[in-house]
């Protein structure tokens, strides 16, 4: 068993969070999505390699490219899906009561 | 861990209520909603336009990882200072059609309050796209603020 193959650990790297931004509006080919980094297009692959173990992204063959994009599939699982959106408002409201917290004292 | 902010989306139905108990008396949550210079810092992006009164809209600015803008709007329905917001919430150049939001601030103890956020979307698809979005959106945003927060530490 590959721990690194858990969802959790595959978006705790930046770029692999881009790339799923990136492919969440519509499917796309390696190439195509490397080009939006700067880093190194081995890199990129070893990303997107990491994205598909882990079932985050899919394959799809057309003609002589290989498409990426989001599994529908994972989507269903919509707990998995909810944790990242709680932690975003967690994250925001912390922060909102550390600004209060602050904006008080200096009252 | 303590989980402050509870977040309930059901299977199959179009809404989400997000929950959040905070440390601070309701007044202070509800000006953190009312003035612009606090809802650029907490919420991390740019506040181009506000106007807190029925009829009115708002416009906010944030900027992805790769430098990209983002833009999202609404109307205010309803602006009860301390009690409540109602509004709409709509990203500006994305498929997604808009979304209605109540607010709800009640106070708990004379240092302690609460805020009810139930959103609406217009199908169960377009509600559990924009989870699928927010999952890759949501995070750089969050890792972003994280990242200034460390910078300022250095």
């Amino acid at each position: 068993m590959n721990l690194r193959r858990d969802v959790f650990q595959a978006i705790a790297d930046p770029t692999r969070r881009a790339i799923l931004l990136l492919v969440a509006s519509h499917s796309m080919t390696a190439g195509v999505i490397a080009s939006n980094f700067d880093t190194a297009r081995p890199t990129v692959s070893r990303h997107l390699q990491i994205l598909t173990e882990c079932g985050l992204l899919e394959q799809e063959q057309e003609g002589r490219e290989v498409y990426y994009h989001l599994n529908p599939k994972k989507m269903r699982e919509i707990a998995e899906f909810i944790e990242p959106f709680r932690k975003l408002w967690d994250d925001r409201f912390n922060k909102l009561e550390a600004v209060m917290k602050k904006y008080k004292s200096k009252k | 861990m303590e989980r402050k902010t509870k977040v309930h989306a059901e299977d199959g139905k179009q809404e989400i209520t997000i929950t959040r108990e905070f440390d601070l008396p309701l007044e202070l949550l509800f000006k953190a909603y009312e003035e612009a210079e606090l809802v650029e810092q907490w919420m991390g992006t740019r506040v181009l336009k506000m106007e807190n009164k029925k009829h009115g809209s708002y416009q906010f600015e944030t900027t992805d990882p790769m430098g990209n803008k983002h833009r999202f709007n609404g109307t205010i329905h309803t602006f009860l200072p301390n009690q409540k917001i109602t509004r709409t919430f709509e990203m500006e150049n994305t498929p997604f059609e808009v979304q209605l939001e109540f607010l709800d601030f009640e106070s708990l103890t004379s240092d302690t309050s609460k805020l009810t956020m139930h959103v609406v979307y217009r199908s169960v698809e377009l509600r559990d796209q924009m989870l699928k979005l927010l999952f890759a959106q949501g995070i750089n945003m969050a890792h972003n603020r994280l990242q200034e927060v460390i910078q300022k530490l250095k």
